[in-house]
């Protein structure tokens, strides 16, 4: 079953009058419970190819499908509903709202797609998931960066969605919270079925992939499963 | 929406310093609004009350050719028999007092002063009076029978460092177009706390101004207090005679209202000017707040919040702003209106000449409304949301792939 479709995309950058091509005719199938790195030199297009996965960007050409839905054209509420519920994202930055707590910050999404109550069971589940409950009520400051991780992880699944995007998820951690965070998701990957697609250089990452599309200036030059 | 206002209340708490000194702004907006508010109409009200108590009272009668300002001493301008028609208006229940003035120019001469005042003829014992009578600062009251006494005020009795039992001479119009000279002996010193007024006007008891005026049984005009101001149409439609006429205190001080109604939209520019300034401080909070969140609004967009909530939350930050600013600018701004509306500012004599229509005390005293607090505060609470719009409209453009790249 196919997640995420992309059909001959392109995504061409203007900045005055100089055109920089981050995608060139590109076509990518994400299938369900797939475990997928995109890998590639910076400017390969690896982040372009997730934000067009995420429905974050549009493509110049192309035609992307998220989950059976044309995302092509949307306007950004359109895409922010077929994102909620979903779609789910894991940053380099961790990108916690600062202000909320680990267990906030995991409930946010559920709040966001309306679901009004019983959060408390679904949050704390996804807290344990990730092994932070003991972190629930502390807020990112005052948590280390593998926790952070961990919290962005859990909070990327809260609505149960389809698929996770990760951009560099490892790139900020050190050797042990990096291998912690991939084997939890890992993990969740064989128990829940949800689909992850990572864009990083790290090897960790990679050698955990059971699919790896190399990309270089803009276009897939080698997609293999392992 | 519990988690918008959630999230509001801690992106304010996330820097305190600037929300405080934001909702300050606020709050001194506010206040100010309402101090300035208060003390324009406590001016206004003020300066209307003394007006009537002193010069026009709530109804006058005068005859169809007198002219206040002239002061015309002919007998064909004058009331004839004004203390009878007095007492019979007097028996109107809705009136409070009804009394003779007769009112002439003169000259009064103190040692080697001269100087120009307004001398009016009263009836001492009238109610309508009595002010006077409760502005006696040293000395006595004037009697009815009294042939050569008058009563002096404050001021120019400090300019002519006069005191009671002192003997002027005054120089005074008569009736025939002459002068008349004659001593009088202070009997008393007087003060309005109306400096314009009292440093020009000499009051003498009735009978002694119509001997000396050669007017013997007329008066200038019939002054009346009422109990209550909204019954002058109805009293004013009851005294209503052949060959008088009747006017109200609306339409002897058509400048004090039409100054009010200057000045209210004077107050009205004020508003604006005060409320700019403190809408620029939200805004500038705001714009500032959206600047520094700028990945966090990527954040944000990429988890699903729609241009809306965005919007939702940065004008709940401004709607905090603006609650706490009114609220803490009413907690200083009611007590210190409240407070000055019993003590008053004093400000001395402001310059007013004595007979002009508008009268000004030496004080004023704030006059505060419970509509002014509400129309204060709505003004304030809607102009710092309006002004947390354009902040909110900007964070609500951020496309989140873009604001995901943002190094704030």
């Amino acid at each position: 079953m196919e997640i995420a479709k992309l059909t001959d995309v392109t995504r061409v950058y203007t900045v005055g009058e100089v055109e920089t091509h981050a995608l060139r005719g590109v076509d990518l199938t994400i299938g369900k419970e797939e475990f997928t790195t995109l890998v590639g030199p910076s400017g390969s297009g690896k982040t372009t190819l997730l934000q067009l996965l995420g429905c974050l960007d549009m493509p110049t050409a192309g035609k992307v499908l998220i989950n059976g839905q044309d995302a092509t054209g949307m306007n950004r509420n359109e895409r922010a509903d077929l994102r909620k519920g979903t779609i789910g994202f894991i940053f380099q930055f961790y990108a916690l709202v600062p202000t909320l707590t680990a267990y906030e910050n995991v409930e946010l999404p559920l709040l966001l797609i309306g679901k009004k109550n019983n959060h408390k069971a679904r949050v704390m589940e996804l807290l344990d998931a990730v092994g932070i409950t003991d972190r629930a009520e502390h807020r990112p400051d005052q948590m280390s960066g593998g926790q952070q991780q961990r919290v962005a992880v859990a909070r990327a699944l809260a609505s149960d969605p389809l698929l996770i995007l990760a951009d560099e998820p490892t790139a900020n951690l050190d050797t042990e919270n990096g291998e912690q965070v991939m084997e939890i998701m890992k993990k969740l990957n064989q128990e829940t079925g949800t689909t992850f697609v990572f864009a990083t250089h790290d090897p960790r990452v990679i050698k955990y992939a059971k699919r790896v599309v190399t990309l270089e200036d803009g276009k897939i030059i080698k997609d293999e499963a392992k | 929406m519990n988690y918008i206002l959630k999230m509001s209340f801690r992106n304010l708490a996330r820097n305190k310093r600037r929300s405080f000194f934001s909702a300050l702004a606020v709050a001194i907006g506010t206040a100010l609004l309402l101090f300035m508010s208060a003390t324009m109409r406590g001016e206004m009200r003020g300066s209307l009350d003394l007006t009537i108590n002193l010069r026009t009272g709530h109804l006058q009668i005068h005859t169809e050719d007198y002219k206040d300002e002239n002061m015309s001493l002919k007998r064909v301008d004058m009331i004839e028999a004004p203390l009878d028609i007095s007492k019979q208006i007097e028996d109107i229940a809705q009136v409070k007092a009804a009394s003779p003035r007769l009112n002439a120019s003169g000259i009064i001469a103190f040692k080697n002063e001269t100087i120009g005042i307004q001398i009016i003829g009263i009836d001492p014992s009238s109610a309508a009076n009595i002010i006077y009578q409760e502005g006696l600062v040293e000395g006595e009251y004037l009697r009815a029978d009294d042939r050569e006494g008058v009563l002096i005020g404050l001021p120019l009795a400090e300019s002519l460092n006069m005191k009671p039992g002192d003997t002027i001479d005054l120089i005074i119009n008569t009736s025939e177009g002459e002068t008349d000279e004659q001593r009088f002996t202070v009997r008393g010193i007087y003060t309005t706390d109306t400096p314009g007024y009292d440093k020009a006007t000499i009051f003498m008891p009735l009978e002694k101004a119509q001997t000396i005026t050669r007017t013997e049984n007329y008066a200038s005009m019939i002054y009346i207090l009422l109990h209550e101001m909204d019954d002058t149409a109805a009293v004013k439609e009851a005294i209503q005679a052949p060959g008088y006429i009747v006017e109200d205190w609306e339409e002897m001080n058509k400048l004090i209202i039409l100054v009010e109604k200057l000045s209210n939209a004077m107050m009205f520019f004020f508003n604006l000017m005060v409320l700019g300034v403190t809408s620029t401080v939200i805004m500038n909070t705001l714009l500032m707040a959206v600047y520094e969140r700028t990945r966090e609004m990527g954040i944000l967009g990429a988890l699903g919040m729609k241009a809306k909530q965005v919007k939702a939350l940065f004008l709940t930050e401004a709607t905090l702003l603006a609650i706490g600013g009114v609220l803490v600018g009413l907690a200083i701004g009611v007590p210190l209106v409240l407070y000055y509306a019993q003590v008053g500012f004093f400000f001395g004599d402001m310059g007013i000449s004595g007979g002009s229509s508008f009268m000004i005390g030496n004080s004023i005293y704030p006059y505060p409304t419970f509509g002014d607090v509400i129309s204060v505060s709505i003004a304030a609470l809607l102009i710092t949301i309006l002004s947390g719009y354009y902040p909110a409209s900007q964070a609500a453009k951020l496309e989140p792939v873009d604001a995901l790249h943002s190094n704030n």
